[in-house]
C-alpha cells in the first residue's frame, strides 16, 4: 500500500510542484495519474520510492516512511520506470541490462539467468537478447527498459509515459501485460496523458492540476467530464465526443467496447420494435 | 548526490560591473590568472592568486554558487594534495598544488557564471573565429546545464534499479558510476546528431559570411581592465624571474613506499 499524507514539493530553486497531495493506493490497485506537462505527475511518482523526499507530508510504502529508508531499499518493492529508455540503458547486451537489478539485489545465477528468459519472452525481446540495448529501435529500448524493472517482480510497478513510441500492436500487448500484473494483485501505477489507453484499460484515474488532485475516481466518470479535462488539458477519447454529441445516448462511455455494447443493444431494441 | 558543481559554472544573468564587463576583457583578466597561477609554486603567492579573486567573485555576487563550485572541487583538489605527497614531493609543494587547482577551478568559474553563452559567441565571432568553431563552442556551453539535469536523471533511473553509488571502496565507487556514464555519453551523442539533423534542415552554414545582429563594444574600464591585467602578468614574469621569494618549508614528508 502507498499512502501520500499531506504532502509538498518544493524544488531547490523554489519551484513548489506538489501542493498538499493526499492519496492511498491499495495493494493490487490500478492507478493512472494525469494531467498537464508540468502538473507534478512526474515529480509524486518520484517520492514512491523515495528519490525526492517529501518537503512536507509523508510517504510511506507498504508502512515505512520513504524518508527514513534508502532508494535501493524501497527499489525491491517499487519498480519505477522512466520516460526515457536511453537515461538507463548502459550494458552490452539486451540480456545483461534486464539482469543488472537483479545483480544489485544479490539473486543467484539460475534464479537471474530463468527469471530474465521469463520476462524477455513476455515482453517479445527474445530475439534481441544478445544484442546491444544501443541498435534497437526506441519502441524495442522502451520495451528493454520496462524488463529491466519488471524482471526483480516488485510488488508496486511505476511507469511513467509507457504508451510513448509504442505502434498499436505493442500498445495493445503492453495493455494486456498491465491488465495480467494487476490480477496477479501487482499495484499498477501509470503516468500517461494517453487518454485513449487509460479508456481501454479503466483504471482508477487521479487527475493533478498544478500540483493539486482536483479529480480521483473511475475513468468513465473523469475522461467524460468535459471540465475536469479541460482543467487538465486533456482531451476526452473520441468515443466520448462522439457519445456526448448524439441526444439521448449514454455519456459515460469512453471506449469502443462499450460503445459497441451500447450500440448493439439499441440496434436490438430497434429490430424488436419493427 | 547532486549536481550543485555546475551551478559555479552557470552563467545567471544579473546587473553586475563583472557581468557587464566585455567578454574579450574578461578573457584577458581570466587568462592572466591562469598564467601567473601557472609561472609560480610558491605556496604564498598561489594563496594572494587564490584569494585575490575573492573581491571579484563578490563584485559578481556570485560567492554562494562559487563555494558551490569549490565544494565540488574539494575531492578532485583531495586527490591532487595526496597524490603529490605521496608521490614524494613535500608537504608545502603538494599544498601549493591544490591552491594553484582550487585557483584555477575560481578564475574558470568567475568566467562562466558571469559571462552569457551569446556574449561569448559573439566575442569569438568578432575576434574572426570561425562561425562553424564558434557555434560549437556555444553549444557546448549552453548543453552543460541540460547534461547535468539529464545527469540527475540517468542517477536517478540507476538508483531505482537498486545502484547504490556511495557504496564499496573508493574503486567500487568509481564503477558505480559506469551505469551513470555510459547513458549520459550516449544520450549526449544521440543529442548532438539530432542537433546537427535538426541544423542542417534549417540550412546551417549556407552564407559563409555572416552580419551579427549585436556588436560587442569596448567601454573605458574595459580597456583599463586589459591594461591592468597585462601589467599584472609583466609584474608577475618580473617577480617570478628576478626576486627571491620566501617560502614556508613544513618539514612534513611522506614516507617512501617505493
Amino acid at each position: 500500500m502507498i499512502t501520500v499524507r499531506n504532502v509538498r514539493y518544493v524544488y531547490p530553486n523554489g519551484n513548489e510542484v506538489l501542493r498538499d497531495i493526499s492519496l492511498q493506493i491499495e495493494d493490487g490497485d490500478f492507478v493512472a495519474i494525469m494531467g498537464e506537462n508540468g502538473a507534478g505527475k512526474t515529480t509524486l511518482i518520484k517520492t514512491f520510492n523515495g528519490l525526492l523526499k517529501p518537503t512536507a507530508g509523508t510517504v510511506l510504502v507498504d508502512g515505512v516512511e520513504t524518508r527514513k529508508t534508502s532508494v535501493a531499499a524501497l527499489a525491491r518493492s517499487v519498480g519505477l520506470v522512466f520516460q526515457n529508455p536511453d537515461h538507463q540503458l548502459f550494458c552490452e547486451t539486451v540480456k545483461d541490462e534486464v539482469a543488472y537489478s537483479l545483480r544489485n539485489f544479490g539473486y543467484p545465477p539460475d534464479v537471474i539467468e530463468r527469471r530474465v528468459r521469463g520476462i524477455l519472452e513476455t515482453l517479445d525481446l527474445t530475439p534481441y537478447a544478445d544484442l546491444s540495448p544501443f541498435m534497437l529501435s526506441g519502441g524495442e529500448r522502451k520495451r528493454v527498459a520496462l524488463a529491466s524493472v519488471l524482471v526483480s517482480n516488485p510488488k508496486h510497478i511505476v511507469l511513467d509515459e509507457p504508451t510513448i513510441g509504442q505502434d498499436y500492436q505493442q500498445k495493445d500487448r503492453l495493455r494486456n501485460f498491465i491488465v495480467q500484473l494487476n490480477t496477479q494483485q501487482k499495484t499498477v501505477v501509470v503516468v500517461t496523458h494517453d487518454v485513449e489507453f487509460v479508456a481501454e484499460c479503466r483504471p482508477r484515474v487521479v487527475l493533478l492540476s498544478k500540483g493539486r488532485i482536483i479529480a480521483d475516481g473511475k475513468a468513465e466518470t473523469i475522461l467524460a467530464n468535459e471540465a475536469l479535462t479541460e482543467k487538465a488539458s486533456l482531451l476526452r477519447p473520441q468515443i466520448s465526443l462522439l457519445f456526448s454529441s448524439i441526444a439521448g445516448l449514454p455519456r459515460d462511455v469512453i471506449d469502443v467496447f462499450s460503445a459497441k455494447a451500447v450500440i448493439d443493444k439499441t440496434i436490438g431494441r430497434l429490430k424488436q420494435c419493427r | 548526490m547532486s549536481m550543485r558543481i555546475f551551478e559555479g559554472f552557470k552563467f545567471s544573468k544579473l546587473q553586475t560591473p563583472i557581468h557587464t564587463m566585455d567578454p574579450r576583457a574578461k578573457f584577458v583578466m581570466i587568462m592572466v590568472v591562469f598564467a601567473t597561477s601557472l609561472l609560480f609554486t610558491n605556496v604564498l603567492v598561489l594563496t594572494i592568486i587564490f584569494l585575490g579573486q575573492l573581491p571579484l567573485i563578490w563584485l559578481g555576487r556570485s560567492l554562494r554558487r562559487w563555494a558551490g563550485s569549490m565544494k565540488g572541487g574539494v575531492l578532485l583538489a583531495a586527490l591532487i594534495f595526496i597524490m603529490n605527497w605521496v608521490t614524494g614531493s613535500t608537504f608545502t609543494y603538494s599544498l601549493a598544488m591544490t591552491i594553484r587547482f582550487l585557483g584555477l577551478l575560481s578564475s574558470f568559474s568567475i568566467f562562466f557564471m558571469t559571462t552569457s553563452p551569446d556574449d561569448l559567441g559573439l566575442a569569438l565571432e568578432q575576434a574572426h573565429v570561425p562561425y562553424s568553431l564558434c557555434f560549437t563552442f556555444t553549444t557546448a556551453v549552453r548543453l552543460v546545464p541540460t547534461m547535468a539535469v539529464d545527469a540527475q536523471t540517468v542517477m536517478d533511473a540507476q538508483r531505482s534499479r537498486g545502484l547504490e553509488l556511495d557504496k564499496g571502496n573508493l574503486l567500487r565507487r568509481v564503477r558505480n558510476y559506469i551505469p551513470v556514464l555510459i547513458p549520459l555519453i550516449v544520450s549526449a551523442i544521440r543529442r548532438s546528431v539530432e542537433l546537427a539533423e535538426a541544423l542542417e534542415s534549417r540550412a546551417f552554414g549556407l552564407s559563409s559570411k555572416r552580419q551579427p545582429l549585436i556588436m560587442l563594444r569596448m567601454k573605458g574600464s574595459d580597456y583599463l581592465v586589459i591594461v591592468v591585467s597585462l601589467l599584472l602578468l609583466v609584474l608577475a614574469v618580473w617577480v617570478s624571474l628576478c626576486v627571491q621569494l620566501p617560502s614556508i618549508e613544513i618539514p612534513l614528508q611522506f614516507p617512501r613506499i617505493w
